[in-house]
């Protein structure tokens, strides 16, 4: 399982346990975990919703995973994102990478999320107390995913 | 024909999810589909006249300039949220 889109939530343990289990070549795993906030622009969060493109979202994630692998020597790479409800406190994505040596690791595991949260096709809305919202994109996480091209 | 999706704010703004059209000799890229539906009214010029538009072309992220063949799926939506 390199990419999975599920509205459950998932084991971390499990995951990174995944990551280097029977291959004792793996000598560093990087893991990213992003959780649900319970306040964003000044404002406290409810919960979210999380909307995707079904098949793109999958096809974009399998993309990003794949350019990954081009660019660092990765042994094993494992991306899941949620989608559904998600509740404060709870974890929306995983991101982990096996390699050899830790550089690797922690550049490619920078590397998917940067590219995640500006190519894959995820909308957030959030549920305020004052009323729903679709968040909207930040200049910040283009520009981290720009660094990547230089 | 060809199919359009419609995502997250876009979806709603516009009040559909999707739709055909069919592809006749003026419609070549993903911008002509853009302008065909920009003169359906005010909310279709604004949301899909956005500089921030994002689009696919079956189920690849693409600019506005990506030629398209019947059949194909095309989509527009907000800039992404996810992670």
């Amino acid at each position: 399982m390199a990419v999975q889109v599920q509205t459950e939530l998932f084991d971390l343990g499990e995951l990174t346990h995944g990551l280097h289990a029977e291959d004792p070549g793996i000598g560093a795993v990087a893991t990213f975990v992003g959780y649900v906030r319970d306040r964003n622009q000044g404002d406290k969060v409810n919960h979210l919703y999380l909307e995707h493109y079904p098949g793109m979202t999958e096809r974009s994630l399998q993309l990003i995973v794949d350019q990954a692998h081009e660019r660092w020597p990765l042994q094993r790479v494992t991306l899941v994102h949620r989608v559904g409800l998600l509740k404060v406190g709870e974890p929306i994505v995983f991101v982990g990478v096996a390699s050899e040596h830790r550089h690797a690791a922690f550049d490619a595991c920078a590397f998917l999320m940067d590219y995640l949260k500006t190519r894959a096709p995820f909308w957030k809305r959030e549920h305020t107390p004052s009323g729903e919202r679709w968040v909207e994109g930040r200049e910040s996480d283009r520009r981290a995913a720009n660094r990547w091209d230089a | 024909m060809i199919l359009i999706n419609y995502f997250a704010r876009y979806r709603e703004q516009l009040g559909i999810e999707g739709e055909k059209i069919a592809l006749d000799g003026s419609l070549k890229t993903i911008d002509d589909v853009r302008k065909r539906l920009g003169a359906r009214g005010a909310i279709w010029r604004e949301v899909l006249g956005e500089t921030s538009l994002m689009c696919a072309l079956n189920q690849e992220l693409c600019t506005p300039a990506a030629p398209i063949e019947d059949f194909d799926e095309i989509a527009f939506f907000p800039q992404v949220t996810g992670g």
